[in-house]
């Protein structure tokens, strides 16, 4: 199996207070993994160190071996700009720059040098499309993102972030802010790009995570219980703790 | 991770469709007894009673099956949860079949000659039959209420024993086959109830799998008659 994402006797701390122990995981390319576990147990933590997002924290400090196709991604002669466009993070909340829907699109290209109109639309166009937001904004693409819905805000989002073409997609409770509907657009979005992108996403809804991912790892306490098909967790998990998680035996 | 108990009432729900399929089982095992006492002693009305009750076996089951939809529709169970309710569907379905056979054996006691007088002596082997299947009835419904895997793989293991009790009912029966239309109608019925106690104790191990299913997560290969 080819692995997109390996990460090896990982250890996080906030200053003096580890927040995450031990930890050693691989994604495989081409597949969605759940994080899963009680608030406050590491999983958004271990998420952000995927493409160093918890560097703009400081006192923080990571410990062992985090790899992206073989590559360390805290190595020292790691770029992250170039980093975070490999891999993307989509945000619990919604978050759309205040300006046109095209712009939102065409920003991180521009930031990254793109200036030519002709393949900004493109890039634009294809980014929608993947994200299954065209059709409903074509007509009004210089309409400003805040005036979308929720749902809509979140994928356009998600076609943002897709604009600069990652290949590893981190999404931070992603249908948490959103209906019903929404929420299930997101899934079957998540599910279809999948076949383009490495996804990585943390959930705190249980079902969402047996309905949309090939794999689930369990956090708790800041350490890896248990990491398995999600198949495998939802039906059979390996520790008491994971099946006690699942089924909403603790709170 | 705050390690206090919730879903309370979701526990406790889960508990209580343990305990209507466990009260279904001693329901189903007790009519067998009782179909076999109405048999033995030819007594007729305790028969006819045994038909009237499978009413109530048959009302457990929807019970049964609309708790378990109610909990998927509710509660959204995985894990061993749901194994409670994918088995509390299965086995309470091979429990009310159990009670079919109570019924049909209770029935062709009605329908037993009139005046037969060696009827006693060929009774053995059904005795010696249905205490076989109600053993095993009960050691599999015991091993569901106490989740003892090793109880259900003995109730597997006793369904050689119930087909070699079964084969010999075969020649039991050849002398009376023998004897005449009465004796060929007599036979008949005796075998048919054979063929009921046979059944009920595939149904044992039926349940004994899920039991085994219900703790374990494994699915056993069934054997092949």
């Amino acid at each position: 199996m080819e692995y997109k994402l390996q990460i090896k006797n990982m250890n996080f701390f906030y200053g003096k207070s580890q927040a995450l122990y031990d930890i050693n995981l691989d994604v495989p390319k081409n597949s969605i993994m759940a994080f899963i576990g009680p608030s406050g147990c590491g999983k958004s933590t271990f998420l952000k160190s995927l493409n160093r997002m918890n560097d703009l924290i400081e006192g923080t400090r990571v410990e062992g071996e985090l790899l992206l196709d073989g590559n360390d991604i805290y190595a020292a002669d790691t770029d992250v700009v170039e980093l975070r466009q490999h891999v993307g993070m989509v945000f619990q909340r919604p978050n759309p720059f205040p300006m046109s829907i095209y712009d939102n699109i065409a920003y991180g290209c521009r930031i990254h040098g793109t200036r030519q109109k002709k393949l900004l639309d493109e890039i634009v166009e294809k980014s929608l499309h993947r994200a299954a937001l065209w059709d409903e904004v074509k007509d009004r693409l210089t309409a400003p993102a805040t005036g979308l819905s929720g749902g809509q805000q979140q994928r356009l989002c998600i076609a943002r972030t897709l604009a600069v073409e990652p290949e590893v997609l981190l999404m931070d409770e992603p249908c948490s802010a959103l209906d019903p509907i929404s929420t299930m657009k997101i899934e079957e979005l998540v599910s279809e790009l999948k076949v383009l992108y490495t996804i990585v996403m943390v959930t705190h809804n249980m079902q969402q995570a047996a309905r949309v991912s090939d794999y689930t790892a369990f956090f708790l306490n800041g350490k890896l219980v248990e990491c398995a098909s999600t198949d495998t967790i939802f039906t059979k998990p390996q520790h008491k703790q994971t099946e006690d998680y699942i089924t909403g035996r603790f709170g | 991770m705050n390690e206090q108990i919730t879903r309370h009432e979701y526990i406790q729900e889960l508990a209580i469709l343990q305990q209507r399929v466990s009260a279904m089982g001693n329901a189903s095992a007790e009519a067998i007894k009782k179909a076999m006492q109405a048999l033995i002693e030819k007594n007729k009305p305790l028969a006819q009673q045994v038909m009237d009750e499978d009413d109530r076996i048959d009302d457990m089951i929807v019970e049964i099956e609309n708790r378990c939809l109610l909990l998927i529709a509710k509660q959204q169970p995985i894990a061993h949860d749901l194994r409670i309710i994918a088995t509390g569907f299965k086995i309470s379905t091979d429990i009310e079949r159990i009670g079919d056979h109570a019924f049909d054996i209770a029935r062709t006691t009605l329908e037993l000659p009139e005046g037969a007088t060696d009827t006693q002596e060929h009774f053995r082997f059904i005795i010696t039959l249905a205490d076989c299947a109600t053993k095993m009835l009960e050691t599999a419904i015991h091993s569901y209420e106490t989740a003892d895997i090793t109880l259900a793989e003995q109730v597997c293991r006793q369904d050689e024993e119930m087909d070699r009790q079964f084969a010999q009912a075969f020649q039991e029966c050849s002398p009376l086959m023998s004897k005449g239309a009465a004796g060929v109608r007599l036979g008949t019925q005796l075998l048919f109830i054979a063929h009921f106690l046979e059944r009920i104790g595939d149904h044992a191990v039926n349940i004994a799998e899920w039991v085994i299913y219900l703790e374990t997560a494994e699915r056993i290969r069934k054997a092949k008659k």
